[in-house]
């Protein structure tokens, strides 16, 4: 509640202090500081593992084919005998800075599109919303499979596509947050004022939506990645011998009664990564004072 | 034998801040409810009133604990029972009607249903009796024809009849003991007006004990045996209402009643500085410490206890009270200040007319007008410069769609809006120049919603500045400080957000962003009403104020006939979109007046137990203005027929100067309302 903190004493904060303080919020919850830790290991790991990966991943060797863990190999060997813990810790990095960029892509076109529907209404948001829900209706993987297929696996084709498909649902988020704001007096006071389209936009609207589509992002960032790894395991992701945990699991598996580490490693690694993600934009949602679990998933 | 029906004894409640602090929002409350006594509780915006309402019914909300006391309904302890013994006591012993009662009815059941259900709930009749016992309740609380009513939805009632339905509903169980939170807030005036009457005589009648929360002293005043004022969590004064009303004791209550604008009284009510603390945030020592004009050093460090003064059977917290008995009878008489207004024209509304109604593409095309009866119709008001012309009327009288057509977020549909007599303002906002726009400016009713929650005071104010002079950098800096100090307020809340100001604060920087445009007209969209009354009351002083030093404006919206006399100059009423009256501020609270303004200045309630509303006319809400003569015929309790039906009435103009629309020549209008 609003009454909770003493209000009238509270110092005014610098934007580097209300970020800090927003995280030290989410870490108060052990669900939060869960899913920050996991994440910021993750980005970490990802950053810093060419540096400390014990082996070189696309050294195969057929003598060492299916080892099981060892101390030598702590996670074992896959079936071409490279190290699994190499490929492992190596095998988010495609994936994350890949999704990464494809939030953002998402989260520009989606909130921008979200904003400009919310903000002019009438006709033409009904005619884009209706655009939208078709994109919707259609099964990504189906059309995802259909792009690659046409102009490649590349990164410059994923991202885009991949921000693409994932941006319609901020669309809607940013619509209906837009919505909430543009009937407040404070908007009226500024178009009655005189001010332009984009001024409105940018100093009255933005901040007031902002929370939510970011927190959309988030989420979104999770989704993503699950989809980007599944279209790995179909083998329309990154190409071998690019370690990628959607590829890995998608070679081991067929092994998998005998030869278990293979599998596991890459499975840990991509549903920790997810759910961490997850954990942290539930927490994010949280500190920012939204309350995802009343909006219907989209 | 014990009378009280309900004993409460220092009762406090609270709840943990997020630092793990304890914060207190009732404090020692220690009071009794007699039997078949009303008894009004009254206090600003967070006093703490509904806090203490709900626990009279054993209800302490989420997140809320009491930290000690009891609260005895007869012998039992509310705060000792279980779930299932205050499911038991709930509605048949003891019945709320919580704030907005009326419109938190189910929208999708029948009102006989949603009664049905509730004597179900809390009585044992078997159907048939139920049936019969619902229709007797719509009696009871003066539905017409309750047969009918019960077979409608509650979106299909006005806003006084839900209320009415949510009173039948919480005397479903027989109660002995009804509390009553708010309920005639957010209701027009002679609606309001209505309700209570109906209220007081259901307590006469029934001889239930009720407990009425509200802020408005008004409504206090014509229902209530006994007063209990609360001031930041506390008890202040309690005793019987004349006693309260007439001669308080306590320096809160005194200024409260000092600064409520009254029709008998002419220029703008005294205020009390500053605004009651937030919980967590109470001064040791008296509480009112900061505000109270009467207080000495014992007050800063002690704090006053409640006593009892068994010769006037009044309790209070204040050790001066003894100096307020020989001040309070003393009117204070204001000069009229106002001064006379040259006729100087500023704004020109000719003729305007306002639809909402949208035209389809072909009648568009064709050029056909669709609407003969749009919401607002044939308005014509001259303003002069300098002058405050206020706008009453009910809801739906189409006060601020005038405003909005005004500030050119309406297009008009027949006439003209001319500005500064040789401009012709378009209705079209992108068309009107840069100068015209900042000619105008408006000020909204809830400056929570007019001010960007995520902007800081310095970022609202410099909007303005930046788009209409292109100041930037430290002239804008100290154009900003100029500006909070015009509306009293230090340069430090510069960086404040909303959230960290009080609701008067807000409105006073919703006041200085009007203000930094430098404007020659500023439209108020009844400013005051989100606001409590002594915040209210620096806030009309404020305005009068700068309008004295800027030589500003004021087109001035409200729906209190008491404020509009406080500041106005001249006064137009409204009703269904047409001009009844307007003249003189006072002259036209003066008889003879427009039938309309005769209603609504008999519905003003007064604080005071001794003055009772005049109720004229039925509280019969409209949906739309007639199509053809007069549009008060509705409701007229002085009309005479078909004249009035089929031609629309004719001006006239009183000897004082007032123009009144309607069909009963002014001289007998004269002796009809003397
Ligand atoms: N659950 C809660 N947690 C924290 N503070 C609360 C809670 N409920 C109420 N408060 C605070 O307690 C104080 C008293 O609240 P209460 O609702 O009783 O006021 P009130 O006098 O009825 O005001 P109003 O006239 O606005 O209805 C307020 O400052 C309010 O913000
Ligand atoms: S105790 Fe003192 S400060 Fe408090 S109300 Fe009385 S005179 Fe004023
Ligand atoms: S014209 Fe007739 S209906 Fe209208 S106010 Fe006068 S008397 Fe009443
Ligand atoms: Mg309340």
């Amino acid at each position: 509640m609003e009454n909770s903190k003493n209000i009238f004493n509270e110092n005014p904060k610098s934007s580097l202090a209300k970020v800090l303080d927003i995280i030290s919020t989410m870490a108060s919850k052990p669900s939060g500081f869960i899913g920050l830790a996991i994440l910021i290991f993750h980005v970490t790991l990802a950053i810093t593992s060419p540096w400390f990966a014990p082996y070189d991943y696309k050294a195969i060797n057929p003598t060492l084919m299916l080892n099981a863990p060892s101390s030598e190999f702590w996670f074992g060997t896959d079936s071409l005998g490279r190290d699994v813990f190499t490929r492992t810790i190596l095998g988010g990095r495609t994936a994350l800075t890949i999704t990464f960029f494809g939030s953002i892509i998402a989260l520009l076109w989606g909130g921008l599109l979200g904003i400009f529907c919310g903000l002019v209404g009438g006709r033409i948001d009904d005619i884009v919303m209706r655009i939208v829900d078709a994109f919707l209706s259609i099964p990504w993987i189906l059309a995802m499979l259909l792009i690659v297929s046409l102009l490649g696996t590349t990164t410059e084709v994923l991202i885009p596509a991949l921000g693409f498909f994932y941006g319609k649902g901020i669309v809607r988020v940013a619509r209906a947050a837009t919505h909430d704001v543009i009937a407040k007096d404070f908007i009226v006071s500024a178009k009655a004022r005189g001010h332009s389209n984009l001024s409105i936009i940018w100093n009255e609207i933005l901040p007031n939506v902002r929370d939510a589509i970011l927190v959309e992002g988030a989420m979104r960032w999770s989704w993503m990645l699950l989809g980007f790894s599944s279209l790995s395991f179909l083998g329309f992701g990154v190409s071998p011998p690019t370690p990628d945990w959607g590829l890995m699991i998608s070679n081991a598996r067929g092994l998998m009664s005998f030869a278990w580490w293979a599998v596991i490693a890459p499975i840990v690694g991509l549903s920790s990564l997810i759910i961490g993600i997850n954990l942290t934009a539930d927490a994010f949602a949280k500190a920012l004072g939204i309350d995802r679990s009343t909006k219907a998933p989209v | 034998m014990n009378t009280n029906i309900q004993e409460i004894k220092d009762l406090s409640i609270g709840f943990k801040s997020q630092k793990g602090e304890q914060i207190s929002i009732l404090r020692n409350i220690t009071t009794n409810i007699r039997k078949g006594e009303t008894v009004g509780i009254v206090g600003e915006s967070g006093s703490g009133k509904s806090t203490l309402a709900l626990a009279m019914m054993g209800y302490i909300k989420q997140g809320l604990f009491t930290t000690g006391g009891e609260c005895f309904f007869k012998s039992l302890d509310l705060l000792k029972l279980n779930n299932k013994e205050l499911v038991e006591i709930r509605g048949r012993k003891i019945a709320m009607i919580p704030q907005n009662a009326g419109q938190a009815l189910t929208p999708n059941l029948k009102i006989g249903y949603q009664i049905e259900e509730a004597l179900k709930l809390h009585t044992d009749f078997n159907k048939v009796e139920r049936e019969q016992k619902s229709s007797e309740l719509l009696n009871k609380v003066r539905l017409p024809s309750p047969k009918i009513m019960a077979l409608r939805y509650p979106h299909e009632l006005s806003g006084g009849q839900q209320q009415r339905v949510a009173v039948a509903m919480a005397l479903a169980g027989n109660p002995e003991l009804l509390l009553l939170d708010e309920p005639t807030t957010g209701l027009d005036v002679t609606t309001q007006a209505h309700v209570l009457e109906l209220l007081k005589d259901i307590a006469k009648d029934t001889g239930k004990s009720m407990v009425y929360v509200s802020h408005d002293l008004g409504a206090i005043a014509q229902v209530c045996d006994r007063v209990i004022v609360m001031y930041a969590g506390e008890i202040v004064l309690e005793g019987p209402v004349r006693k309260i009303l007439k001669e308080p004791i306590h320096p809160y209550t005194y200024g409260l009643l000092k600064s409520i604008p009254k029709l008998s009284l002419s220029g703008l009510p005294d205020s009390m500085p500053g605004s009651q603390p937030q919980p967590g945030n109470i001064r040791s020592g008296c509480s009112f410490y900061d505000r109270c004009n009467f207080s000495d050093d014992e007050c800063k460090v002690k704090v006053p206890e409640l006593k009892y003064l068994p010769e006037i059977d009044t309790s209070v917290r204040c050790f001066n009270h003894s100096e307020l008995t020989s001040k309070t009878n003393e009117q204070k008489i204001t000069s009229d200040s106002k001064k006379e207004i040259t006729i100087d024209e500023i704004l020109d509304l000719k003729d305007v007319s306002i639809s909402y109604a949208k035209q389809g593409i072909i009648d568009q095309f064709l050029n056909k007008v669709t609407d003969t009866n749009p919401t607002v119709k044939d308005i014509n008001i001259n303003i002069n410069k300098g002058e405050t012309i206020a706008l009453v009327g009910e809801s739906g009288s189409g006060k601020s769609t005038i405003l909005k057509s005004i500030a050119g977020l309406l297009k008009t549909k027949d006439g003209y809006i001319k500005f500064d007599k040789e401009k012709l303002l378009s209705g079209d906002l992108k068309k009107r120049s840069s100068e015209d726009l900042r000619s105008i400016q408006l000020i909204f009713q809830n400056p929570d919603e007019s001010l960007n929650p995520n902007h800081t005071v310095e970022q609202i104010l410099s909007q303005p500045l930046k788009l209409y002079f292109g100041l930037t950098g430290s002239k804008l800096k100290s154009s900003i400080a100029e500006l909070l100090e015009k509306v009293r307020l230090g340069a430090f809340y510069m960086s404040r957000y909303p959230r960290q100001l009080s609701g008067g604060e807000k409105q006073r920087i919703a006041v200085a962003r009007a203000f930094a445009a430098r404007p020659d007209i500023i439209l108020c969209d009844e400013v005051t009403s989100a606001l409590d009354v002594s915040v209210q009351a620096a806030v009309l002083d404020l305005l009068q104020k700068l309008k004295e030093e800027l030589g500003t404006t004021y087109v001035f919206v409200s729906h209190d006939l008491a404020v509009v006399k406080a500041i106005s100059d001249r006064v137009a009423v409204l009703y269904q979109g047409r001009l009844c009256e307007i003249g003189p501020s006072k002259d036209v609270y003066q008889f003879p007046s427009h039938p309309y303004t005769e209603v609504l200045i008999g519905a003003v309630l007064e604080p005071d137990p001794d003055v009772k509303p005049k109720l004229v006319a039925e509280d019969i809400v409209e949906e739309k203005p007639p199509e053809i003569g007069c549009s008060f015929q509705g409701r007229c309790p002085r009309i005479l027929g078909e004249k009035c039906r089929q031609e629309v009435p004719p001006w006239q103009i009183g000897e004082n100067g007032n123009a009144i629309r309607c069909h009963i020549n002014i001289e007998e209008l004269k002796i009809q309302q003397s």
